[in-house]
């Protein structure tokens, strides 16, 4: 497996991924999911993570946390390498790191009520006063814009998804976490809630002195919240960039594509008539040399041949084609 | 609105009773589509899209109860037989799901499904059936159309079984079709091409269409006109052109606004709408989104504003204090 390198734009990186492979087998196939990915997240950072559906982002965000060990490569955590920890060390390591899903009421035990719910890490972590516990409760549900004297005593049913997403959050939140995986938390929301709880997240993450990775199908979604982008397909990093420098000049077909088939709210942009570019191939039997091949307008004999790897082609800007736009 | 009026929705209401009450899904909702054209109706999760389209199609649950009328080619489906309406549905009157399985049978091959449709509506004997099949599943980009006969929908992936559906839908030349959330359980790359497709199918067959979507982008390229709904009313309802050059309906002008921009540097502040829509058991005495609404003043909350027209008789919105044009702040 070569290696794909993506350096952060600044040079303390608290995660470093390094060369992650994550395979999984099914009967006596294997899906390719993640097959070799590197990348850096700055402390502070916020790096966005794009591609379609079955692309392997939520393996990749899952692999970062040890919540699916990876087949190969190596996760450093400020400084500690993941991959090597196991139980009390691994889970203490786990505190400093938390997942927010997509769908947040699917995420929330339905028979338990929300006090007790965000209340959780905090027992797991040992925190034995009860009278603490519900002190950090209020103070997590007050700053994601709850009422904590309305809200501790109820069920998640009881709750709209934009309520329960702010619940996820104040849960991920209690432990003071130093780096969160974002997982698609809006795409399960309306416009209207959506905003809210992008604008919260934002907020949360200047509050907290958060670092994220934040994984979305919607490239206008990842633009608002990232200062880095990262665009996957199948299994690998097509390019990585500064969000601006990315979508005002994309080097990757792919990505190109990606921005191109955008939905714009202007009756006056014409949707361009996309070129048929078919569907994503399986995982099971990803294509030779470039994956993107099968469904790219440049595709030659060489990207058939030979996988293109991470290069530099602009200042902070990554890119894994033969035949880039820039 | 130009052309001949094909379908004309006359002040429907659905009513659903709920352990918590009645629920209004839909109130009071007019709306019209000409022959050939496109109508974009825009609104959030629970706003009443899905069950508005469910009543022109006389595909409403049991327990609900419809009133008002829908007219469609000259009659009013309302009042037309079961028997009747199963014919009309499949033949003149088509639509696509969000979920494709929706109107997918899972343990019949593509072919048997496409070809019972065929044969159903039109007389064809097996082999042009077969015929028309295949191009049919060509004409929606599906490659290698004949061997997919054979396969059953769960063989393929969710891009290409909607546009399996599409086929179905389309196979019968319907004079309408109703794409509800056609794109949204798709990726960009394929709803692009999806709804490039649904164009050109309609601009072909001169086929009227109504996308329903929650979200603004889908609508502005592709639609003549867009009706804009919150809490089961339409509140604002226009020329597309019309509608993104002057929106008037504060709801309309923030849904517009919480999109994240792409030409925005990142980590702008989204313009939020602060709360949510109101629960459809407990309607509000005056203006749905008043609870939500900046501009809203002491009427807002007493009154319902009705959907009234403008300066153009095709520009409505239900909206006591709209949003100013120039033309206003010049009077
Ligand atoms: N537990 C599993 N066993 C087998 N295959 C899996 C498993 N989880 C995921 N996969 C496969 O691995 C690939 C990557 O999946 P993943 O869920 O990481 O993608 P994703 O980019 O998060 O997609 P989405 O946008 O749909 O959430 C897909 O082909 C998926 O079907
Ligand atoms: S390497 Fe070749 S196939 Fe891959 S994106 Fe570049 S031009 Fe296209
Ligand atoms: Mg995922």
């Amino acid at each position: 497996m070569m290696l794909q390198s993506a350096p952060s734009v600044s040079s303390e990186a608290l995660l470093d991924v390094d060369n992650l492979v994550v395979e999984y087998p099914v009967g006596a196939k294997i899906v390719h999911a993640v097959s070799g990915v590197s990348l850096q997240i700055a402390r502070g950072e916020t790096l966005g993570l794009v591609g379609e559906s079955g692309c392997g982002k939520s393996t990749l965000g899952r692999a970062v946390l040890q919540l699916r060990r990876p087949t190969a490569g190596r996760v450093l955590f400020d400084g500690h390498d993941l991959t090597a920890m196991q139980g009390d060390a691994l889970r203490l390591m786990r505190r400093r790191v938390q997942l927010i899903f997509q769908d947040p009421i699917a995420s929330l035990n339905p028979r338990r009520k929300i006090g007790d719910i965000v209340a959780e890490p905090l027992v797991i972590a040992g925190v034995k006063d009860p009278e603490k516990r519900k002190q950090l409760v209020h103070e997590v549900l007050t700053a994601v814009g709850l009422d904590p004297t309305l809200v501790v005593g109820r069920l998640p049913h009881e709750f709209s998804g934009g309520q329960c997403q702010r619940i996820c959050i104040a849960r991920a939140l209690i432990l003071n976490p130093e780096f969160i995986v974002c997982d698609e938390p809006v795409s399960a929301l309306d416009v209207s809630i959506r905003a809210q709880i992008l604008n919260l997240l934002e907020e949360m993450k200047g509050r907290f002195g958060l670092t994220l990775l934040f994984i979305a199908h919607d490239l206008a979604v990842v633009k608002a919240v990232s200062d880095r982008v990262a665009v996957m397909y199948l299994g690998r990093l097509c390019e990585v960039g500064p969000s601006e420098q990315l979508f005002a000049r994309p080097a990757h077909p792919y990505t190109a594509l990606l921005i191109e088939a955008i939905p714009v709210p202007d009756p006056d942009v014409r949707p361009t008539e996309t070129v048929p570019v078919g569907e994503p191939p399986s995982p099971i039997a990803p294509p030779s040399g470039c994956r993107f091949r099968t469904r790219c307008p440049r595709a030659d004999q060489r990207c058939s041949d030979e996988m293109p790897e991470l290069r530099v082609v602009a200042p902070g800007q990554f890119v894994a084609c033969h035949h880039p736009l820039i | 609105m130009t052309g001949n009026t094909l379908l004309s929705v006359e002040d429907v209401t659905v009513d659903l009773p709920t352990p918590r009450g009645n629920l209004r899904a839909v109130d009071h909702v007019d709306l019209t589509v000409g022959a050939g054209r496109t109508l974009g109706i825009v609104g959030e999760s629970g706003c009443g899209k899905t069950m508005l389209s469910r009543a022109i199609l006389q595909l409403l649950p049991k327990k609900a109860k419809l009133s008002g009328r829908v007219m469609f080619d000259g009659q009013d489906l309302v009042q037309l037989a079961p028997e009747k309406l199963r014919k009309l549905r499949g033949r003149s009157l088509a639509v696509v799901f969000q979920d494709p399985m929706t109107s997918l049978n899972p343990v019949l091959t593509i072919g048997t499904q496409l070809i019972e449709t065929l044969q159903e509506h039109l007389e064809l004997d097996d082999a042009t059936a077969k015929k028309r099949s295949v191009e049919l599943l060509a004409a929606v980009g599906i490659p290698a159309p004949e061997q997919r006969l054979a396969q059953y929908p769960h063989q393929l992936s969710g891009g290409m079984r909607q546009r399996v559906a599409i086929a179905i839908a389309l196979s019968c030349e319907p004079k309408l079709l109703i794409a509800d959330e056609p794109t949204t359980a798709l990726d960009v790359t394929i709803q692009a091409q999806i709804l490039d497709l649904l164009a050109r199918e309609q601009r072909r067959r001169h086929m009227a269409m109504i996308i329903i979507t929650h979200d603004l982008g889908v609508v502005a390229g592709r639609t003549d006109e867009v009706a804009v709904m919150y809490a089961g009313r339409v509140v604002e309802r226009a020329p597309t052109p019309a509608l993104f050059k002057k929106m008037r309906m504060p709801y309309t002008e923030a849904l517009l606004a919480a999109l994240p921009k792409l030409d925005a540097a990142p980590h702008t502040p989204l313009p939020a709408i602060s709360g949510r829509p109101p629960d459809p058991t407990r309607p509000l005495q005056g203006c749905s989104f008043s609870p939500r609404c900046r501009y809203a003043v002491a009427r807002c909350q007493s009154e319902k504003p009705p959907l009234e027209a403008a300066e153009t008789s095709a520009h409505q919105f239900a909206c006591f204090h709209p949003i100013k044009t120039h033309a206003d702040a010049d009077a």
